[in-house]
């Protein structure tokens, strides 16, 4: 069986050896409906029973949690950006396509297409971004391919899941991670990450992410289904103008071949603290073997010559 | 000189997690499994051209630092009870996978290679094993660089093709350096030779690195990994500069032998911080595959003007048939 390492893959989970098997799952997370109630970091906390990662105020908006990790399967990101003639600097001139930054030129009249998806409070337009962050389950999963022990695998339903009886903790996995959701529990030893409620899965349930969100900002389903709501939801808010909107995730053509998990957003994904272009590492794990091989072969050639000329 | 590069993060936070290997675990055992490796190339030189003192030496270097760096291996480990697990299965896409079923077999050949040395039983079969470790042994120097290339942290994964050959050339120096620290001058020639060799390609292969990677050298150039690099750098050049002067005293070569090993230590502790680095700050995770996605969407635009410009080609020779017919 030849396995994929980068590009399309359309029937991931055969591609990882299951003859017969259910469709894939996945999220779609269309952050123009979150509300910030954070109820999904709950119920991910409550259903899996995943231990606190600390009671800290950061000043980030409401945003406590911070970042997704060993202890946080989902994470709420609120980003409050002003819209403001003083905050000009703020924009990444000419790296979108033309006319694409005009929300971000520090023009008054340039405020945001979408500004009905923002909170515009008084004279200080401020657009309050919020969004449920998860792991992707990517197409092409780096933690997966790098993990030594065989801890991290592909479930029947194109999920990725960690194995806790057989980590060993190498941490591999969490550097290998373009978008830096795997993280090692220090006190625990092993690595821990969000399993699409991989039990629950299996009974033909909803993971509790999902069940719990109140304005269906986190949809659960197949992932095919999922990609044609995705893209008519899209259809749907640049019918109604608003412009910012984008897929992020959702192109199977991507670095990672699409993700499992994808999102909506209002704004460029490293707004939301999420890699613009992230690709599996193991795309080019080619061309680093056959650098290894080559240095090797060198350390060779510098042992003959270290010897040269010498007879016994 | 880099110009600061516009990006946006959330709350300045990092995008991708830092490595949680530990300082110094990992790094030493960068260098161990380096010099280990090496030395058995080292004592494979020295058993067939009848240097006996030197095969000694560099098999038991050898033996010790793969056993050392195994330890250091482990305990970098959050569950060492569970080591073994890494032989549980066996995956060309984890260079960890690929690496255990290098060192366990160069550990346990370089092992039985030293014991038989020490000991003088079974010699042929020491010999033989020892020819094993010298078959294991390059590929445990560089199959490292693939360990930290194979990530998504961007001062090593964009290193992959230098990564390999700095870390063969650092061996090489830590190997030639022990046994020069170990062995009167007369007696290794071959040491210094493979520690000049290996400077030079160390030297090379850095230089290259940090000119092919351009924003993302700084962690290599500035910071503590930045100093420990280029500390590294300067010691190595100077020693082999020595070494390659002074062959005749013990004393000279006994301290470049020292020197090589320290510069070989730092320059493995300096890639390692320098991805550290690169992981801690969000800059250079966005700013990269930003100008990568800018430049395929100026690919992607001028292949639809160039579409474009085809259609109207197709356009206009439909137009010279019409007017033809």
């Amino acid at each position: 069986m030849t396995h994929s390492l980068h590009g399309r893959l359309d029937d991931v989970t055969g591609d990882a050896g299951y003859a017969d098997h259910p469709k894939r799952k996945g999220f779609f997370t269309d952050t123009s409906v979150c509300i910030g109630c954070k109820a999904c970091e709950v119920a991910c906390k409550e259903w899996n029973q995943v231990p606190d990662d600390g009671f800290e105020l950061t000043g980030m908006s409401y945003d406590n949690t911070q970042a997704l990790g060993a202890s946080t399967w989902r994470h709420v990101a609120f980003v409050e950006k002003p819209v403001h003639p003083t905050t000009a600097d703020l924009g990444l001139p000419g790296m979108g396509p033309p006319g694409f930054g005009t929300h971000e030129s520090g023009l008054p009249q340039a405020a945001p297409a979408g500004e009905d998806q923002a909170t515009a409070s008084g004279d200080g337009a401020l657009r309050w971004l919020m969004s449920s962050d998860v792991c992707k389950h990517c197409t092409h999963a780096a933690c997966l391919d790098v993990c030594p022990t065989g801890s991290l695998f592909r479930t029947e339903f194109g999920t990725v899941v960690v194995q806790p009886d057989i980590c060993n903790g190498c941490g591999y996995c969490v550097p290998a991670c373009p978008y830096g959701v795997i993280d090692l529990r220090k006190e625990d030893g092993r690595a821990f990450k969000c399993t699409l409620c991989y039990d629950r899965l299996k009974e033909g349930q909803t993971p509790a992410c999902a069940q719990a969100c109140p304005t269906e900002s986190i949809q659960f389903g197949d992932v095919d289904e999922l990609r044609q709501r995705a893209d008519a939801r899209l259809a749907e808010l640049h019918d109604r103008g608003v412009d910012v909107a984008r897929l992020y995730g959702r192109d199977p053509e991507d670095g990672v071949g699409g993700d499992g998990a994808f999102f909506l957003l209002l704004d460029e994904p490293e707004v939301y603290g999420l890699p613009p272009d992230p690709v599996v590492t193991t795309r080019d794990i080619g061309s680093i073997w056959k650098h290894v091989g080559a240095a090797a072969a060198t350390l060779v050639g510098i042992g003959v010559v270290s010897f040269a000329g010498r007879r016994r | 000189m880099v110009p600061q590069a516009d990006f946006e993060s959330y709350y300045g936070q990092q995008i991708i997690k830092t490595p949680t290997w530990k300082t110094p675990d990992v790094p030493l055992y960068l260098f161990l499994g380096g010099m280990a490796g090496a030395s058995a190339v080292l004592a494979e030189g020295a058993a067939l051209t009848g240097n006996r003192t030197l095969e000694r030496t560099t098999r038991l270097v050898a033996a010790s630092g793969a056993g050392l760096g195994t330890v250091f291996l482990v305990h970098d480990l959050g569950r060492p009870m569970r080591f073994l697990n890494m032989l549980r299965v066996f995956k060309v896409t984890s260079p960890l996978s690929v690496g255990s079923f290098i060192l366990a077999p160069f550990a346990s050949l370089a092992s039985a290679a030293a014991a038989s040395q020490v000991t003088g039983r079974l010699p042929r079969l020491g010999r033989l094993a020892g020819v094993g470790a010298a078959v294991f042994g390059p590929p445990l120097v560089t199959y490292t660089a693939a360990l930290l290339g194979n990530t998504a942290v961007p001062a090593w994964h964009e290193a992959h093709r230098e990564l390999p050959f700095v870390f063969a050339g650092s061996g090489a120096c830590a190997a030639g350096g022990m046994a020069m620290l170990l062995i009167p001058a007369a007696g290794n020639p071959p040491a210094r030779q493979m520690a000049i060799a290996g400077a030079g390609v160390e030297l090379v292969a850095t230089e290259l690195l940090k000119r092919r990677l351009g924003m993302l050298a700084e962690p290599y150039e500035q910071g503590r990994s930045g100093r420990l690099m280029k500390t590294a750098t300067r010691i190595t050049a100077t020693a082999a500069v020595i070494s390659t002067i002074g062959r005749r005293s013990r004393a000279v070569s006994a301290g470049c032998g020292a020197a090589y090993l320290v510069a070989s230590a730092m320059t493995r502790f300096g890639v390692f911080e320098a991805g550290l680095a690169s992981a801690r700050d969000p800059k250079y995770t966005v700013v990269p595959q930003r100008e990568r996605l800018a430049a395929r969407r100026a690919g992607t635009a001028a292949g639809e003007a160039h579409d474009h410009a085809s259609h109207e080609q197709t356009g206009l020779d439909q137009v010279t048939e019409t007017a033809a017919t």
